[in-house]
């Protein structure tokens, strides 16, 4: 059931078709102070209306762009659509981003009001106030702490709806005009992308593009108005605005707003929702809870958990492959499903989950393979800010896990002879901001999108996905070195949290590891052995042994692989801290910035390929420890065996 | 001694604050204790302003504990009296003085270890409930609003104090430094004039030191609760308080601003020790 009328293509005329077409459904809800609280699609577009007509009387008009600072609430939702009811562009950003980041995205997008969540963040807004005077206008949601803040520019949310409240009457024939003369082709959105290779970029997208692409994915996903969403990644993610508003205004369907991040699981637990986007990392994270847990129980537990999804998995495994599964085997799987796998779904609040997704990032075939055998429908999905989301994804019944699944339609692929994808879709964006040359040069006159990605095409027209260009090498042998690959293959294990592989150009693969903090002190715990932090965990013998083994078991499967069995990794370094977005490790996504990190530990890095075992880095007091790690005979010799 | 200049307290002084100072709250006047042989307290007199972070400050073995105690009506003092809000109390039980506003928490903490972070909360509200055992009992339309409102009340402390991710945790599973914020949460729900706590820094490493600091100075900030506060790590108390009374084998050595406090010549001596 999705809103194909015409005439209705912008969000602020989905928003007013909603309110009259189900008025009294859950629009947004919010767990707020221990309850959820339900807006409605009426009393959401009321606000809106209110806020739209305060807005304009505090200068916000066509064009100008409007940023959002904060997490996902539905204050913050109803600004959005304010914000585009006057026909202004909305600039969701990233919530923890550094002040430095926050100033360099308002003056590129030459942003004039921002929506702020609360004081954290009005404060990171104040200090960079001075570089910004575009900027004429800060809202704040909450006013805790906020008493003593005398600017000018700040008004509170509250305020500020009181204000459109009286204003809404005089007002009305102009909101609702502004709302009418909105057309498909304006610009609705400006994001910035993760900036994984450069600095980033503000990608402008229009409604018509997102519509479209929201449209016809609710279609393939048969979504309905009764659906129900998560909003727990940040709104400056184009996958998160896209399933937490876009799609919502498109299909009618209701999104949750947990509590906090710390407490989503519990929340998502009580929502039970039955759409769901997530990302490598937040599955990875969960994977691990999943194994930690199960480490600490023992005996009977322990034994029936591994039984159980040993059947679960190569029942599934089967049913992917078309084979027929025996009647054992399927009375196995039912009973897996009754004992641990639905207990689990239940656990991780997925089980009414109709249609999962992941995207954001590569995933490693066996974690997406994991969440499959526990029962959940979860597909990969492709596709990035430019090209509006929805590029490629797996379709029900016809899924292969190393690919991200055929095209949707009207996208059309291709492949240059380097293997870059090229992607013409009606979803692309429109601009970068303001940057008419880096435009040209990612969009050719015929509408092809570069998008930096590496992968090709199988006989059935999946798409598989390799690396980011930028990062695919050749080792010295001259065979495809794609770290992402490995290094998912490494973050699938329990102990290790992020990794950074090397081997461009040099003659064996080695790595850089970061241990996961919780799932290793466990196990140090377990064994006994003693530690004051990251740093002498992360040092200790018996921990490099750990990584070691871990390795070992990544080398032996990277073997069985044609394209990655040269890319065993031969040495390996467990790093003192962890790679953070702060340092400019990673973005904000949480992906490798490899650049940075190569300039970052150059010292480690030389050392491992020099040979030595070990080398003094940054201002760790002993030698950080260099080791090899247990390479396994090539795949051509393990085939045959 | 710390020299590190009051970064909190300045900060506070530039901007207007949210209650000005009152009159006096809580008024002691030549309190003098004995357990036996042994004098505790000697001919000790200081007042507490509404609306300010009071803090009693010492070496150990002070009679800090002692102080509190006798403000709480613990401890009946021989001599001397308590003045609150007007009241002369020489003699008075503790239940009194959470009757008359007085909310405390314990150097070591004193929550009902198996019930949840919400229940122990929730208990803070007992004077504020109204209605009976009975009504309660059979959930009776007044047992049953107050129930609601009490968990409304105390929903705001737990955003207040942001545990929300712990809610319904029991208190035994949590880490020290949540537990004494959980103990707090359960002062703050008793809605009191005057919030007593004894050594509310102690044991906790300076992450969560911070952490503390900023929800007492938060509290009598958002709620104008006048605070009464024991500590011996000189550095915290003087960033975040008004004024300090300093005690010393049972008597006051040093009463006003932190930055005299610092300057006085006698603390300085009980604090590093004085060749005699």
């Amino acid at each position: 059931m999705t809103t194909g009328n015409l005439g209705l293509d912008t969000f602020p005329k989905l928003l007013l078709h909603h309110a009259g077409e189900r008025g009294e459904r859950p629009a947004i809800r919010e767990k707020h102070r221990g309850i959820w609280r339900t807006v409605t699609w009426r009393e959401l577009a009321k606000e809106t209306a209110a806020l739209a007509a305060a807005a304009s009387a505090r200068g916000v008009q066509r064009g100008s762009h409007v940023a959002l600072l904060g997490d996902n609430r539905p204050r913050l939702y109803a600004a959005m659509c304010a914000a585009q009811s006057l026909g202004a562009v909305v600039a969701p950003l990233y919530q923890d981003a550094t002040a430095d980041e926050v100033a360099s995205s308002l003056q590129r997008a030459n942003v004039t009001h921002v929506f702020a969540e609360n004081q954290e963040q009005v404060d990171k807004l104040l200090a960079i106030l001075p570089r910004c005077p575009m900027v004429q206008c800060i809202v704040y949601d909450k006013d805790r702490g906020m008493r003593h803040y005398k600017q000018k520019e700040l008004v509170s949310y509250d305020a500020l709806l009181t204000q459109g409240r009286e204003l809404a009457e005089q007002k009305r024939d102009f909101v609702q005009g502004e709302v009418a003369d909105g057309k498909g082709e304006d610009p609705a959105f400006l994001f910035f992308t993760s900036g994984t290779t450069g600095p980033a970029k503000g990608v402008v997208l229009t409604y018509t593009a997102l519509i479209d692409r929201a449209r016809l994915a609710a279609t393939i996903g048969e979504l309905n108005d009764t659906d129900v969403a998560m909003a727990y990644l940040p709104p400056g993610w184009i996958g998160q605005t896209l399933f937490g508003y876009v799609q919502p205004m498109v299909v009618g369907y209701c999104v949750c707003c947990p509590e906090s991040s710390d407490t989503m699981l519990s929340d998502m637990r009580e929502m039970g929702p039955t759409y769901l986007l997530t990302t490598p990392r937040v599955l990875e994270a969960l994977l691990k809870q999943v194994s930690l847990r199960v480490e600490e129980t023992g005996g009977v537990k322990q034994r029936l958990y591994r039984n159980c999804m040993a059947v679960a998995q190569r029942v599934n495994e089967q049913r992917l492959a078309g084979k027929t599964v025996s009647t054992t085997d399927r009375l196995k799987a039912f009973a897996s499903d009754l004992l641990i796998c639905g207990p689990l779904r239940d656990m991780l609040g997925m089980s009414r989950v109709r249609v999962a997704y992941t995207a954001g990032d590569a995933i490693d075939p066996e974690l997406l393979m994991f969440f499959r055998a526990l029962g959940i429908n979860l597909k990969q999905l492709y596709g990035s800010t430019e090209t509006g989301f929805f590029v490629a994804m797996q379709r029900d019944g016809a899924i292969k896990p190393d690919t991200v699944g055929a095209p949707l339609e009207g996208v059309e692929l291709k492949l240059t002879p380097q293997r870059e994808v090229l992607v013409r879709s009606p979803g692309l964006f429109r601009e970068y901001h303001a940057d008419p040359a880096t435009t040209a040069q990612a969009k050719n006159a015929e509408g092809w999108f570069h998008t930096g990605d590496a992968g090709d095409l199988d006989q059935d027209g999946q798409l598989r996905i390799i690396d980011r260009m930028a990062y695919v090498g050749t080792l010295k042998d001259g065979s495809t070195f794609a770290p992402r690959l490995i290094e998912n293959k490494l973050k699938f294990l329990p102990y290790i949290r992020e990794a950074v592989a090397f081997g461009d150009g040099r003659d064996k693969v080695c790595a850089l590891i970061d241990i996961e903090i919780s799932a290793t002190g466990n196990w140090a715990d377990g064994r006994g052995v003693s530690y004051t932090g990251h740093a002498e965990l992360a040092a200790h013998e018996d921990v490099y042994t750990l990584v070691a083994d871990c390795i070992a078991r990544v080398n032996a499967r990277l073997a069985a692989e044609p394209l990655l069995a040269q890319s065993q990794i031969h040495r390996f370094v467990i790093l003192g801290k962890e790679l953070s977005a702060d340092e400019g490790a990673l973005t904000r996504t949480g992906k490798l910035r490899r650049h940075v990190i190569a300039e970052q530990y150059r010292a480690l890095v030389d050392a491992m390929y020099g040979g030595h075992a070990g080398v003094r880095f940054g201002d760790e007091t002993d030698e950080v420890k260099i080791r090899d790690a247990k390479v396994v005979a090539p795949a051509q010799i393990r085939r045959v065996a | 001694m710390n020299v590190t200049p009051p970064v909190q307290s300045s900060i506070l002084q530039a901007t207007e604050r949210a209650f000005p100072f009152g009159p006096p709250i809580l008024e002691l006047s030549s309190i003098s204790l004995r357990f036996g042989g042994v004098q505790a307290l000697t001919n000790i007199s200081f007042n507490v302003l509404e609306h300010e972070i009071r803090a009693i400050i010492g070496p150990n073995g002070a009679g800090k504990s002692s102080m509190l105690n006798v403000i709480n009506g613990i401890y009946v003092p021989q001599e001397g009296s308590v003045t609150f809000r007007g009241e002369r109390l020489s003699e008075m039980t503790p239940t009194q003085a959470a009757h008359l506003g007085m909310a405390r928490t314990f150097q070591n903490i004193a929550l009902f270890r198996g019930m949840s972070v919400l229940d122990n909360i929730m208990a803070g509200r007992i004077l504020r409930t109204h209605a009976t055992f009975l009504e309660v009992a059979f959930q009776l339309p007044r047992a049953r609003r107050e129930e609601s409102e009490n968990r409304a009340a105390v929903e705001e402390i737990i955003e207040f104090l942001e545990i929300e991710h712990i809610r319904k945790t029991p208190v035994s599973r949590l880490p020290y430094g949540l537990q004494k914020r959980v103990e707090l949460g359960r002062a703050l729900a008793a809605e009191p004039k005057v919030l007593l706590l004894d050594e509310p820094m102690a044991g906790m490493n300076i992450e969560e030191k911070q952490d503390m600091c900023r929800f007492i100075l938060d509290v009598n900030d958002h709620y104008g609760t006048t605070v009464v506060l024991i500590e011996h790590d000189m550095g915290v108390v003087m960033d975040i308080s008004d004024r300090v009374v300093v005690l010393d084998y049972g008597k006051k050595i040093g009463d006003g601003t932190p930055d005299e406090v610092r300057s006085n010549q006698d603390v300085i001596d009980a604090y590093l020790g004085v060749a005699h």
